[in-house]
């Protein structure tokens, strides 16, 4: 019973970084599905809840460092948006250990495959995503 | 013939409700005054789905849910409520009859409780509804600090029986041992006379601005009874699609959107239309206000705007904002 | 009470001057404690300004667009969501006319019954006002000196919580709505004209509030009225908090 991730990487970096550890024939965890974004902060809260609603168990948001966003300011934006919706999950009770954002460079590719395989050994202790799943709870309790 | 009237001690009560709960579930209590909530989602759900597509190999096949028609008690549904359950039925059990809707009705027995004082919101007397009349499968009252029991139809008294042995007969009802209606001090809630001249009033350009168009009133109303349904694709499963019914309301922008655009293009025909309905509309065609004046869009409106402010502005009994 | 009349004489003269065309104010209705929010057009209902303390509703909305001159009154709440609106060119400031009125704040109600003072107002610390044109009685903002530690104080307490006992705290909150958007539609911050969460499956409780809360994320003025409107009672404004308390942190 393994743990689906999703990955948001930016096609500029990290997707790259992703590459790089393809081509260095890197191991990481085949249950990763990476979404190719042109940016990190293209990365709408409503993806990543998203995914969450449909069945995965962690989601993962991966950009370039901090000042070298092929946008200039993008991951700053990304970084901004990404902390408050992180604190709210957690304030809401989700699990705070499944989502994360991790910045990873093209020439990274080393980095990249660390970063999955630790992502997905997080997870995976936390086992499959039921909380996340009930987003979509049924409303409207009659009984009062 | 009429029913026997029963009764019981106030401390026996509580055994009374445990004996129903024993054969079937039992919501609700004879104390509490008003719920936030109508007892319509009952027959109504804010959301229930009526079937299930799947795709298999090359074709679909289509599960519709299941009919709910196992028994329930609802216990002290109030004058306003029962009478609003009325309306509803009107509606749902006419042609085109509404199966889920009549599955869930036919299932329950419905025991109401006459009220002895009115909420500072209630006005239910404006509409001629009498609350310490309430309708019901079983009428239930407090007076000289026992507790009465009355069936008022046959599935009333199928529920009396389970209960025999708890409650003693009286002598059939005279008119000392029913409740007494409580004074009448709430505000009389006018209805416009005619229809065109209210539709046409040029009140409705100011009156519309304050509402929010939230719906909060619209779901919370016993009586209000529209709902929209969607098609959605089964989150677990996107092989699946789940066909949804869920209630919906005509202030919404999108209630009457259509392909050529929307009859009631803005705040003020919905806002209007919503008011016709209950006070105008539903009066010429059925003899009743569709208003049970339970207060509850009194109560909970987030801009205090509610219906009986909207009559007493188109009866223009007196100058105010919208003059 | 001394605001009530020094608006309505106010108001009388401003439009006799011809600098408003109306006034954004609220009126009583069939009920005494639910006044409502009004726009007075003819002056010879002026008389019918109300100012109490259960005048709940936030008025900065209505202006939204506004295209006659109108007067509108704010308290400290409203007029910072005001110079919220302003800031995102929701409201054209030239069509309005702003007198910012001083407020002891305001009960809840509950069948027509007064109670506590609500959530918002036991814990606000707004005294100034962003925008406007002349004032009433502007030094009369009591606040205790408790309200600033108040404010969040749920949010911490929330926060100095396990993580599943949060997770049953909102689901138990949660569970209960039923998308009657008033909260969404309350917000003065909530003014898109088409909202993203109408098109999405139905009654998607924690969704909806998540969504709806990151969308105001620095934007919301704290105003309350998300959860004084909640006909269930769940108190939406927390999550706006928690993220106000973050970024603040």
């Amino acid at each position: 019973m393994s743990v689906k991730i999703v990955a948001f990487c930016c096609n500029w970096c990290s997707y790259a970084g992703a590459d790089l550890a393809g081509t260095s024939r890197l191991n990481y965890p085949a249950q990763v599905k990476i979404i190719r974004v042109p940016c990190s902060c293209r990365v709408d809260v409503q993806f990543i809840l998203r995914a969450f609603v449909r069945g995965a168990d962690g989601v993962i948001v991966c950009g370039c460092h901090l000042g070298d966003c092929h946008y200039s300011t993008g991951n700053y934006h990304a970084e901004g948006r990404l902390t408050q919706l992180f604190s709210l999950l957690d304030f809401m009770g989700f699990e705070r250990e499944r989502v994360h954002l991790e910045w990873i460079s093209a020439a990274e590719g080393a980095k990249f495959a660390a970063t999955m395989d630790a992502f997905v050994t997080q997870v995976s202790a936390l086992g499959k995503n039921e909380r996340y799943r009930n987003m979509y709870t049924k409303a409207g309790a009659q009984n009062e | 013939m009429q029913s026997p009237v029963y009764t019981c001690s106030l401390d026996n009560v509580t055994q009374l409700i445990n004996r129903i709960a024993e054969k079937m579930p039992v919501y609700g209590d004879f104390g509490s005054s008003k719920t936030t909530l109508s007892p319509k989602g009952f027959f109504l759900p804010a959301l229930e789905k009526l079937y299930e597509t799947a795709k298999i190999n090359d074709s679909y096949k289509i599960t519709p849910a299941p009919p709910e028609n196992a028994p329930f008690v609802l216990l002290g549904i109030r004058a306003c409520d029962a009478a609003a359950i009325e309306i509803l039925d009107g509606v749902y059990l006419n042609d085109p009859i509404d199966p889920q809707y009549k599955a869930r009705r036919h299932a329950s027995y419905i025991v109401t409780f006459a009220c002895e004082t009115m909420g500072a919101n209630c006005f239910c007397q404006s509409v001629n509804i009498n609350p310490a009349a309430p309708k019901g499968d079983v009428k239930a009252w407090v007076k000289n600090g026992t507790f009465f029991w009355l069936a008022q139809s046959e599935k009333g008294e199928r529920l009396t029986e389970l209960l025999l042995d708890l409650l003693e007969r009286t002598i059939p009802a005279g008119n000392d041992l029913l409740p007494v209606e409580p004074p009448d001090s709430a505000p009389a809630l006018p209805l416009p006379a005619d229809m065109l001249s209210a539709f046409n009033a040029p009140v409705w350009d100011n009156l519309h601005r304050a509402c929010i168009a939230c719906g909060t009133c619209t779901f919370l109303c016993p009586t209000c009874q529209c709902y929209d349904i969607s098609s959605h694709e089964c989150t677990e499963n996107s092989e699946k699609t789940h066909c949804t019914r869920q209630w919906d309301a005509c202030l919404y922008p999108g209630f009457t959107q259509m392909a050529h655009g929307n009859p009631r293009p803005s705040k003020k025909e919905r806002f209007r239309q919503r008011f016709m309905h209950k006070l105008v509309y539903h009066m010429q065609k059925y003899g009743t206000s569709a208003c049970v004046g339970c207060g509850r869009c009194v109560n909970k409106c987030p801009v205090n705007m509610n219906i009986v402010k909207v009559a007493h502005v188109l009866a223009q009994e007196e100058v105010n904002a919208y003059v | 009470m001394n605001e009530q009349e020094k608006m309505r004489t106010r108001a009388k003269e401003l439009h006799a001057a011809g600098i408003i065309k109306q006034v954004l104010a609220w009126e009583a209705g069939a009920f005494p404690s639910y006044p409502a929010p009004a726009f007075f057009t003819k002056p010879n209902a002026f008389e019918k300004i109300v100012y109490n303390e259960f005048c709940t509703a936030n008025l900065s909305k209505y202006v939204i667009n506004i295209t006659e001159k109108t007067l509108i009154f704010l308290r400290p709440c409203d007029a910072h969501s005001f110079a919220q609106l302003v800031k995102e060119n929701q409201v054209k400031r030239e069509n309005t006319y702003v007198i910012a009125v001083g407020c002891e704040g305001c009960v809840q109600v509950d069948e027509g019954e007064a109670r506590d003072l609500l959530e918002s107002c036991r814990t606000c610390t707004k005294t100034d006002y962003p925008l406007f044109d002349e004032e009433i009685n502007t030094q009369n903002n009591p606040r205790e000196s408790t309200n600033k530690a108040a404010r969040f104080a749920e949010v911490t307490r929330l926060d100095s919580e396990e993580n599943t006992a949060r997770y049953a705290f909102w689901q138990a909150h949660f569970s209960q709505c039923i998308r009657c958007n008033a909260c969404r539609n309350i917000c003065p911050t909530c003014h898109c004209k088409e909202c993203v969460m109408d098109s999405d499956h139905p009654l998607d409780g924690q969704f909806y509030h998540a969504i709806r809360a990151l969308h105001q994320d620095g934007r919301c003025t704290d105003c309350g009225q998300c959860s004084r409107v909640c006909p269930r009672g769940i108190p939406v404004h927390l999550l706006n908090r928690k993220l106000i308390y973050t970024s603040n942190k």
